[in-house]
C-alpha cells in the first residue's frame, strides 16, 4: 500500500516538512521527476489503491496545500473533503477547471500559472497566423507529396503587413502576441473584461464590433461561463471571408461546429486551432482541409516552460509556506 | 506608335503578363519549341527582357540580343543575370527591392516557428489520429534565442526586427560591418554560428557566397542549431546539410530554396526537425502585384525616357 510519505523521506521526521497534496501528477512531474519539490512532502493520491474520498478522509485532512494539473476538476465535492485546505497551486495557465466561486466563498487561496507560459503560448499564436496566411503547413505538405514542378504554381498566400488583429483577451499571452505582431506591421486592437489604460490599442467593448473591423481574430482569453462559445457563427461572418481565427485559449471559447461549417462553406477564410472543445477529438473535416492549421494541445511544452514552471510552483509553495504573498495570486475572480 | 518587342522569359501571374501585353509586344520565350532559334528570330527587334529569379540573361543572350536595351527582373535576387555583362554594354537592369522584405521577412521568421514549435509535424501527428493515442513530444522554444543573420541588408533588417520582438538577441556577418546598428557583429559566418542557435541566410548569391554555410559552418552551429535559408539554394552546400540533418549534427532546418529546385533531396522528407517550402518567399497576392507593378513601371519609365523607378544596373 502507498504510504502518504515522500519515497526519500524515510530519515526525516516527515511532520517537518510541509506537506502538499497531489490528486494527479502534474505535466511537469510526469516529465521532470519531484526532486524539484524536495523540501515538501507530497501526499500522491494517485498512487493509493483506496477510492479517491477514502484517501483524503484518511490523508489529508490536516492538508492546507494542493498542487494540481489543469485537466482534473476541482469541484465542491472535493472541496468538502479537504477541510484544512487554504492553497490551491495550479500549473494550467486556463483557470477553468476550478469551481471559482466556491473557492472564493471558502477563502482559499489560488496560485495560477501567473505569465511562466505566455510567450511560448505568444510564439505558437503567431507561428499559426503566419502558417494559415502563407500556408506553411500546407506547403511542406505539396513538397514531401513531391507535387512541386516547374509548370503548376502553389497557391498564393496573403501577407501580414497592415492586417487588422482583433485580440480577445488582453492579458499576459494577449500582449505578448500583440507585441510581436506589431513588429510585423500589423494593426492590433482588442477587446477584454476590461479597458487596459495602459495600452494604447483601439479597445472594443463587444467581440461582435471587433470581429466586424478585424481580419483576424486571436482568442487570447480564459474558458468561463461568460466565454463559452462566444466566437459564434455571427461573430465568424462579422470576420467575413477572408478572417482567419487563431486559437491558442480553450476549445469552447469557439462553437465548433458553427466553426466547421463557416470553414466548409468558406465563410472564413481559415484556421489555426491548438485546442477543441473534446480533445484529442477533432472535427473530420478538418483534417483535410489545406486552409487550417491543427495542434494537439501543445502551445505550452516546451522544456524552457516546464524547467520555469517547476520554479514557479516551488516559489508559490515556499511563499505559501512562510507567510509572504504568493507569486501569482489570482485575484478577481 | 511602334510596339516595342519585350521577351518574356517564363511564365508569371497572369496580372504581369496582361499589362505587359497592353502596352509591349510579348514574345514568351517559354512556347518556343527551340529557344536559341527564336531568340535568333527576333533578334533584331527584342528591346528588353523580362525575367525573374529563376530566369535571367547569361552573356551568350545579352550577346545575341543587340537591340537589348533593358533587363526588367520580376525578383530581388539577380544572381541569374550576368550583371558586369550588361554594365558592358549599357544595358539597363532593374529589379524588385523593398515591396517584397516584409514578407520575405514574415517567411523567415514563420519556418523559424514552424522548426522550432514543430508545427507542420504536430499538424501531421493530428490530421493522422495519433493525438488519441498519446501526447506529441515537446518543442523548443523560440523566445530569447540568439538569432544570427547572414547579410544584413533590407531583409536581414526586418528579420532582425522581428525577432526583437521575440526578445531574441541577434547578431550577424555582412561583407562589411554596419556602423549604425546595435547588433553585434562577427567577422566570419563560422564565429557567427557557434555564437548563435538560429542562423538565417538572407544576402545575396554571389561567387564570394556561394556555398557560404558549408559542413564547418553547419557543425559550429549545431545539433541543437537550426537553420533558416530564404536566400538561394547554392548558399548552402546541399549534400553536407542532408548528412548533417541526418547524422544529428545540425539540429534542424527551414528551407524556402535549393540548390535545383524544383528537386528537393528526398532524405528530408522524413524528417521532423526539417520544413520545406517550394520557393514562397514573395508569395503573396499583395506583395506578386507590386512586383509586376515594378516591372512594368521601370520600363515604361524606359521607354519614356524617364528615369528608372528601382534600378540596379
Amino acid at each position: 500500500m502507498a504510504t502518504p510519505n515522500h519515497p526519500g523521506n524515510h530519515d526525516h521526521q516527515s511532520k517537518e516538512l510541509p506537506q502538499v497534496l497531489v490528486l494527479e501528477p502534474p505535466p511537469i512531474m510526469k516529465l521532470h521527476g519531484d526532486r524539484f519539490l524536495n523540501d515538501f512532502q507530497l501526499l500522491k493520491a494517485w498512487e493509493s489503491p483506496l477510492p479517491l474520498d477514502q484517501f483524503l478522509s484518511i490523508h489529508a485532512q490536516s492538508v492546507k496545500a494542493l498542487l494540481t494539473p489543469g485537466r482534473y476538476p476541482l469541484t465542491r465535492n472535493i472541496l468538502q473533503l479537504l477541510p484544512s485546505l487554504q492553497l490551491v497551486v495550479t500549473t494550467s495557465a486556463g483557470l477553468n477547471h476550478i469551481d471559482l466561486p466556491e473557492f472564493q466563498r471558502r477563502g482559499i487561496a489560488i496560485a495560477s500559472a501567473g505569465d511562466v507560459y505566455s510567450e511560448d503560448v505568444a510564439d505558437m499564436a503567431v507561428g499559426f497566423l503566419i502558417d494559415v496566411l502563407r500556408k506553411i503547413s500546407a506547403a511542406d505538405r505539396y513538397v514531401r507529396k513531391g507535387l512541386w514542378d516547374t509548370k503548376t504554381e502553389f497557391p498564393l498566400g496573403s501577407k501580414l503587413c497592415s492586417k487588422r488583429v482583433g485580440i480577445v483577451g488582453l492579458g499576459s499571452i494577449g500582449q505578448e502576441v500583440a507585441k510581436r505582431l506589431q513588429a510585423f506591421g500589423c494593426r492590433i486592437m482588442y477587446t477584454s473584461r476590461n479597458k487596459k489604460p495602459s495600452v494604447s490599442y483601439p479597445y472594443y467593448s463587444n467581440v461582435l464590433e471587433l470581429a466586424a473591423d478585424s481580419d483576424v481574430l486571436i482568442i487570447c482569453c480564459g474558458l468561463t461561463e461568460q466565454t463559452r462559445h462566444m466566437i459564434n457563427k455571427d461573430v465568424m461572418l462579422a470576420l467575413g471571408k477572408e478572417g482567419v481565427v487563431i486559437n491558442i485559449g480553450r476549445g469552447a471559447i469557439i462553437d465548433e461546429k458553427e466553426l466547421v461549417q463557416c470553414l466548409v462553406q468558406r465563410e472564413l477564410a481559415g484556421a489555426g486551432l491548438d485546442v477543441f472543445e473534446n480533445e484529442p477529438h477533432v472535427p473530420r473535416e478538418l483534417l483535410t482541409m489545406d486552409n487550417v492549421v491543427l495542434s494537439p494541445h501543445r502551445a505550452v511544452r516546451t522544456p524552457e516552460s516546464l524547467t520555469a514552471m517547476c520554479e514557479h510552483v516551488k516559489g508559490n509553495l515556499e511563499a505559501f509556506f512562510s507567510n509572504k504573498p504568493l507569486l501569482s495570486p489570482v485575484m478577481n475572480i | 506608335m511602334e510596339s516595342i518587342d519585350v521577351l518574356m522569359l517564363c511564365p508569371m501571374i497572369s496580372y504581369l503578363e496582361q499589362e505587359l501585353q497592353r502596352r509591349y509586344n510579348v514574345l514568351k520565350l517559354w512556347t518556343a519549341p527551340e529557344k536559341s532559334q527564336f531568340i535568333k528570330d527576333h533578334s533584331a527587334t527584342i528591346r528588353a527582357i523580362v525575367g525573374d529569379g529563376g530566369h535571367g540573361a547569361d552573356a551568350e543572350m545579352i550577346e545575341a540580343l543587340p537591340r537589348l536595351e533593358i533587363l526588367s527582373s520580376n525578383s530581388v535576387g539577380v544572381d541569374k543575370i550576368d550583371l558586369e555583362k550588361c554594365r558592358e554594354k549599357g544595358i539597363r537592369v532593374t529589379y524588385t527591392p523593398d515591396v517584397l522584405t516584409d514578407e520575405v521577412a514574415d517567411l523567415a521568421i514563420g519556418l523559424i516557428l514552424a522548426v522550432l514549435r514543430r508545427l507542420c509535424a504536430s499538424d501531421r501527428y493530428v490530421r493522422s489520429g495519433k493525438w488519441k493515442k498519446g501526447d506529441f513530444k515537446l518543442t523548443t522554444k523560440f523566445t530569447g534565442k540568439t538569432v544570427g543573420i547572414i547579410g544584413l541588408g533590407r531583409i536581414g533588417m526586418a528579420i532582425a526586427k522581428r525577432a526583437e520582438a521575440f526578445n531574441c538577441p541577434i547578431c550577424y556577418f555582412s561583407r562589411t560591418e554596419k556602423p549604425d546598428t546595435k547588433y553585434k557583429y562577427y567577422p566570419s559566418v563560422l564565429e557567427l554560428a557557434s555564437n548563435c542557435q538560429i542562423l538565417v541566410v538572407a544576402c545575396s548569391l554571389t561567387a564570394e557566397t556561394r556555398h557560404i554555410v558549408n559542413r564547418e559552418v553547419m557543425n559550429a552551429l549545431g545539433p541543437k542549431g537550426v537553420l533558416i535559408n530564404i536566400g538561394r539554394g547554392p548558399h548552402v552546400d546541399e549534400p553536407e546539410l542532408v548528412s548533417a540533418l541526418v547524422e544529428g549534427r545540425l539540429g534542424g532546418a527551414g528551407l524556402d530554396v535549393y540548390e535545383h529546385e524544383p528537386e528537393v533531396p528526398e532524405e528530408l522528407f522524413s524528417l521532423e526537425n526539417v520544413v520545406l517550402l517550394p520557393h514562397v518567399g514573395t508569395a503573396t497576392v499583395e506583395t506578386r502585384k507590386a512586383m509586376a507593378d515594378l516591372v512594368v513601371g521601370n520600363l515604361e519609365a524606359h521607354f519614356s525616357n524617364k528615369p528608372l523607378l528601382t534600378p540596379l544596373v
